[in-house]
């Protein structure tokens, strides 16, 4: 959301670059030799753990965008708790009708939510809750030019 | 033929995770589908502990979209654990804070998710199929909707601080009161906001006009409406009792008390979604399903109340009859809340009274427990909270837009399958309307998880007994 908030740069970023895999357009399965990816989130499924391998694997400039992946802040404080007990309060303690929790077709939770890097290489980190859109911008345009964008002057936790 | 099961994996121009699977029977028509939720987080548990005053920062961490609902709607929570009065002129500008956030998400729901398949076509090839695919043959148009979602998102960095995650909202009121050189900032951006919802009007009307298939079968059936009601009959989005209406347009209940919500609101855990379903508990489940969000609202107000809503309201109704069934209209309905929201921001900040300092109550927790309601862009959020003698949270429970509409929404993918299925085939163009659907509900689905997908379009061959057989992968 915060990347929107570039506004009417989108257009022109749209210009230099081919987004060819986002929730924006709809490419199914992550291509090859893509140059940047933007991850967003902490590493919370087994579903977000194939999937970040697959990302890095096929990606030259990774970036962890935000302060859930840098750190996986507010959704790793279930990490103290377990999967069952949280699962528990949202899906037996607080419902009309109890059944188990949810455990088919759907992704099985990790014991512990972690931030991108602790699973894969990251290049860059970018800091923020959220980054702002002009930190997103200049990271990006630096990225662009070849050059490697200093973050940490751009962004810090929690801003 | 087999029997197949088609999964749609992920679902793109979402707000969130989510995939579709659609099962084909021998004679090739459409024996079931639903949409799966793929991502949770619990914040409902984890909060535990913690002092009340973090919820609302701490919830509006939930989306990135719709931040500013959950800010409100914790905050009136903890508002009714401090057993305060909001301040009149308090109200009136986490009012205004509200219909930003309103302006804001519809127009990235409709430009930036769905304008591509209004304006393109819902069989345009999947590559060009995107916002930048509409900068490219109607650029007026994308500039007028990232210039409606950056004046909502402006309007809130104004009153906030930020446009994502402002803190501005807290238990008793807001902050800080509002300054003339700010309310003056904000109402210079109305009428280039109204000037670019006019042209979308214009564009639109015929547009909306070229899809009676869809009209026909993206979840158009009789079903209940539910949201915040206002004096009046008018439209309602901060505060006021819930409302429930059916399809033939009568009152079900009215003057429910959301701190009651239990006698009303039921809630089921489904096998395959971490989506919780909701349904109207008088009615049982699955029969009191029921649909909440710009639609109901619509349905559940007389009139807007104000002029140029009234008028895109009336067009509206005299095009699609009054209630409004088909989940299509969801798309026209957000175009008309636009309006509203602009025009209400304008009447807000004309008020006498807007620049009283006297904007938050300060008081201790007096209850024990509290809770919160708002109409978020999607529909009616609530929040729960019950807390310890220091003031931590010890019992939380969230219920979310989404999970009002999930029901609704399984509906939809079904007809919308079953609707275009040809000779036990779905076209590319076809399962694009099955995810088409759910963009009109435009589900919030959170954006904490990183937002990344892999999958091509999966296809299992099943026997008789569902069991999997065989599975195909191809691109589409």
């Amino acid at each position: 959301m915060s990347f929107l908030d570039i506004d009417e740069r989108l257009l022109g970023l749209a210009e230099k670059i081919n987004l060819v895999y986002s929730p924006l357009v709809d490419r199914k399965d992550f291509p090859e030799n893509v140059d940047i990816t933007l991850v967003e989130g902490a590493v919370s499924s087994e579903d977000d753990l194939d999937k970040i391998k697959k990302v890095r694997a096929h990606t030259r400039v990774l970036v962890s965008l935000g302060d859930c992946a840098v750190t996986s802040n507010v959704p790793s404080m279930r990490n103290p708790f377990g999967v069952n007990v949280i699962l528990d309060r949202a899906y037996k303690e607080t419902v009309t009708i109890s059944h188990p929790p949810p455990a088919s077709v759907i992704p099985k939770l990790l014991a512990r939510v972690r931030p991108v890097h602790e699973v894969v290489k990251v290049d860059v980190f970018v800091p923020g809750c959220p980054p702002s859109a002009d930190t997103i911008f200049k990271t990006l345009v630096d990225l662009l030019s070849g050059s490697v964008p200093e973050t940490a002057k751009l962004s810090r936790f929690g801003a | 033929m087999p029997a197949q099961r088609i999964v749609i994996d992920p679902v793109t121009r979402i707000e969130g995770h989510a995939k579709v699977s659609v099962q084909l029977a021998e004679d090739g028509t459409v024996a079931d589908a639903h949409f799966h939720v793929t991502q949770f987080r619990g914040f409902e548990k984890f909060c535990e502990n913690r002092p009340f005053y973090e919820m609302p920062s701490l919830m509006a961490r939930i989306c990135g979209i719709c931040p500013v609902s959950h800010l409100i709607a914790s905050s009136k929570a903890c508002d009714a654990i401090l057993a305060v009065t909001v301040p009149p002129n308090g109200v009136r500008l986490r009012r205004v804070l509200n219909l930003a956030q309103i302006l804001q998400s519809h127009a990235l729901s409709v430009f930036h998710l769905s304008s591509p398949d209004l304006l393109l076509g819902m069989d345009s090839p999947p590559e060009q199929r995107n916002i930048f695919g509409v900068a490219q043959s109607a650029p007026e148009v994308a500039k007028d909707g990232i210039r409606l979602r950056q004046i909502g998102q402006t309007i809130i960095e104004i009153l906030g601080g930020k446009r994502i995650h402002p803190a501005w909202v807290v238990p008793g009121g807001v902050s800080a009161p509002l300054t003339a050189e700010k309310r003056d900032r904000i109402a210079a951006l109305l009428p280039d906001a109204l000037a670019a919802l006019a042209r979308t009007s214009d564009r639109f009307r015929g547009v909306f006009q070229q899809f009676p298939e869809e009209i026909a079968s993206f979840a158009n059936f009789p079903s209940l409406f539910l949201g915040l009601s206002g004096d009046a009959g008018g439209l309602e989005h901060y505060d006021g009792p819930i409302r429930i209406t059916d399809s033939a347009g009568q009152v079900v209940a009215s003057g429910l008390k959301p701190e009651n919500y239990h006698q009303f609101f039921g809630e089921v855990a489904e096998d395959d979604s971490y989506l919780k379903s909701a349904y109207y508990l008088p009615m049982g489940y699955p029969a009191g399903v029921y649909r909440v969000g710009p639609l109901a609202r619509l349905n559940l107000a007389a009139a807007c109340g104000t002029r140029r809503a009234d008028q895109e309201l009336k067009t509206l109704r005299a095009f699609a009859g009054t209630p409004l069934l088909s989940s299509f209209h969801y798309h026209q309905a957000r175009v008309v809340e636009m309006f509203y929201a602009v025009e209400r921001i304008g009447e807000l900040l004309s008020h006498a009274d807007i620049l009283n300092p006297h904007v938050r109550a300060f008081a201790q927790p007096n209850q024990e427990e509290g809770v919160g309601v708002a109409e978020a862009p999607r529909g009616t959020l609530l929040h729960h909270y019950k807390i310890d003698s220091n003031g931590l949270i010890r019992f939380a429970n969230l219920i979310i837009a989404t999970g009002h509409n999930a029901l609704a929404m399984n509906y939809g993918v079904k007809q919308v399958a079953s609707h275009f299925v040809r000779d036990g085939h779905l076209s590319e163009g076809a399962l694009n309307r099955v995810e088409a659907v759910l963009r009109a509900f435009d589900p919030c689905l959170s954006c904490s998880t990183h937002a990344i997908g892999q999958m091509p379009l999966r296809i299992e061959l099943l026997d008789a007994d569902g069991t999997l057989v065989d599975q195909q992968r191809r691109l589409v």
